[in-house]
């Protein structure tokens, strides 16, 4: 008898193709915003701290809300999507994707941001001295030393996207095998009548899955740090 | 030609700078209490702090001038930074650190490594260094950068005495060897007397004097006084054979006898602690002081209601210092122009400035 039934198999699989793509897709954006929120002074900039801050503070559901509005298929963006190239997001895995990579994407420029704020701007200006241009002081000082930080904040995030729930089922509905990730199968048996054998299946998966998240991070960060470092 | 000319201002909150400076080649060290802008005048003539005004030059080349709209970027001022923390990059071995930059210098690693003593530390990552080692590696760093001037932010400041009086000698190969001029910023005036050929004070953001050495701490101006030591500096070669222990330094104002410094031929500083030297009308006789040189009274300068200051003018155009009660010299008679002679009691020499009674 296998191990997961079919049901789950495509929960599980699901789950981690959208916090994947999320996850990958959202991280360049993350790391040039931390950068622009950790050194650069700009008008506005409180502004967009904000609105990168305002999915931790509002609810999941308004978040959802708002994708569709702007992405669904009537939306202001997604109408022009639809006619221009005729993609349509809402209802999509992508929808599922789009969802928990915004509801992650505040966790993620969080933990860079503060890994580049720790970054000694002096290293930066002596690389200036050396005869570095911008792009190379970034690309071989800041960026390898805020490691540390990004593998946390692709931990962070990644460990957001699979338990996003509300954003999710309200931009990109629960649909099986195109949505219905694991929290959200795990809320469809529950309403199940019976389900609770299946809920407690997907419980304990869940579990294994942030487990596993988390040890593989911890190893992934020390690696990071001894590499920066030279110590640990 | 000069090294430098700097000649800027800039404006930070409640603190302004305004430093007008020109140094020749060899060592320019910036100095003057914390808060007086070294760091920032530094800064500038890196191109990491931007002036409001102003020109600065470096052997010649423009590097910054407000009015002709010139400001290159510091990637492209080959001038080599090392602060007082190494800032070496952490993620790179010791060898990544030195090959960072990708500017053709006239120093191959090879050199640079050799100079340093550096060599068998290639492979190591900067955690494992001692302060001392990365303080070496930091200015390999910067010397393979191709540098036209190497700017030295209080680079000793961290290590104890003994790594101190490792690294100054390094410090004077630059200078020596290398023909490479240094700015060097410091709080510590053994160093100063030591490799100093040019002493820039800086006071409150603006710049007091800007002179050679010996000329700065002779200067009898009451604006830099208190930013100086009370004492000057005489060089000296000290001469093979000791006499019961005590050598004989050939200075342009004449012989003194010393304990032995180094046993090197090589030319040192002498500081001559201004409380140290008495005056007496006649060459002494029945005196323990060994040291006495001959020469005229320059200045004489009251200092407060009971110590006044002469400036002697001696051989070979040395001048020291002497700070004698004003009681003293009522009773002598002394005036400006009068042949005296200068007993010296003590005189402190090489890099820890260690006092060394002489009678």
């Amino acid at each position: 008898m296998p191990l997961l039934t079919p049901f789950e198999t495509e929960a599980l699989l699901l789950s981690l193709k959208v916090a994947v793509a999320a996850v990958a897709c959202s991280l360049p954006i993350a790391i040039a915003v931390a950068w622009l929120l950790a050194r650069k002074e700009f008008p506005g900039k409180s502004l967009v701290n904000a609105l990168v801050h305002l999915p931790l503070v509002v609810p999941p559901v308004v978040i959802g809300y708002l994708l569709l509005v702007t992405l669904g298929r009537r939306g202001i963006v997604g109408a022009w999507l639809d006619e221009t190239f005729g993609i349509v997001i809402a209802f999509t895995w992508i929808a599922a994707a789009v969802a928990s990579g915004v509801m992650a994407f505040p966790l993620m420029v969080r933990a860079i941001r503060l890994s580049i704020e720790a970054v000694d701007t002096r290293l930066e200006s002596v690389a200036r001295t050396l005869g570095a241009s911008h792009a190379r002081v970034l690309l071989t000082v800041t960026l390898p030393l805020t490691l540390p930080g990004i593998v946390a904040g692709i931990a962070l995030a990644f460990a957001r996207c699979l338990g996003e729930f509300g954003a999710t089922i309200t931009f990109a509905s629960n649909i099986p095998g195109v949505s219905r990730t694991l929290p959200l199968a795990l809320y469809t048996a529950l309403n199940m009548p019976g389900g609770e054998a299946n809920a407690l299946r997907l419980v304990v998966l869940s579990l294994v899955l942030a487990f596993l998240a988390l040890a593989i991070s911890e190893l992934m960060a020390r690696r990071v740090t001894r590499m920066v470092t030279g110590i640990g | 030609m000069s090294a430098i000319e700097t000649d800027i201002g800039l404006r930070r909150g409640s603190f302004s700078l305004s430093a007008n400076f020109s140094a020749g080649p060899g060592i320019t060290v910036l100095t003057g209490p914390s808060g007086s802008g070294k760091s920032t005048v530094a800064s500038a003539v890196a191109g990491l702090v931007t002036p409001e005004r102003g020109r600065i030059a470096v052997n010649g080349e423009t590097l910054f001038d407000s009015g002709r709209k010139i400001d290159l970027p510091a990637s492209r001022r080959r001038i080599g930074y090392v602060l007082q923390d190494a800032m070496l990059f952490p993620h790179l071995s010791v060898r990544g650190n030195l090959t960072y930059s990708r500017r053709p210098g006239e120093l191959s690693l090879e050199r640079v490594t050799d100079i340093l003593g550096i060599g068998h530390l290639l492979d190591r990552k900067p955690a494992s260094l001692s302060g001392g080692e990365r303080q070496r590696v930091a200015i390999g760093r910067a010397l393979l950068s191709g540098p036209s001037l190497l700017i030295m932010d209080e680079p000793l400041a961290n290590l104890d005495a003994a790594r101190r009086a490792e690294l100054l000698p390094f410090i004077e190969t630059l200078r020596d060897s290398l023909g490479l001029p240094v700015l060097y910023i410091t709080h510590s005036w053994p160093e100063i007397i030591r490799i100093a050929d040019t002493v820039v004070l800086m006071e409150q953001g603006a710049v007091r004097a800007a002179a050679p050495l010996q000329t700065v701490l002779t200067a009898a101006d009451d604006g830099v006084r208190h930013l100086v030591p009370d004492g000057s500096v005489i060089e000296a070669t000290p001469t093979a054979g000791d006499v019961d222990g005590l050598c004989r330094f050939e200075t342009p104002a004449g012989p003194l006898f010393l304990p032995r410094a180094s046993s090197s031929g090589a030319r040192i500083r002498l500081f001559i602690d201004a409380h140290d030297v008495a005056i007496a009308l006649e060459a002494p006789r029945g005196v323990s002081v060994q040291n006495v040189l001959g020469g005229t009274i320059g200045t004489m300068t009251i200092l407060d209601e009971s110590h006044m200051e002469l400036l002697l003018e001696l051989a070979g155009n040395q001048v020291i210092r002497a700070r004698i009660t004003r009681h003293a010299g009522a009773q002598l008679g002394l005036r400006p122009g009068m042949t005296v002679f200068a007993l010296i009691k003590s005189v402190s020499f090489d890099r820890r400035l260690q006092f060394r009674g002489m009678e």
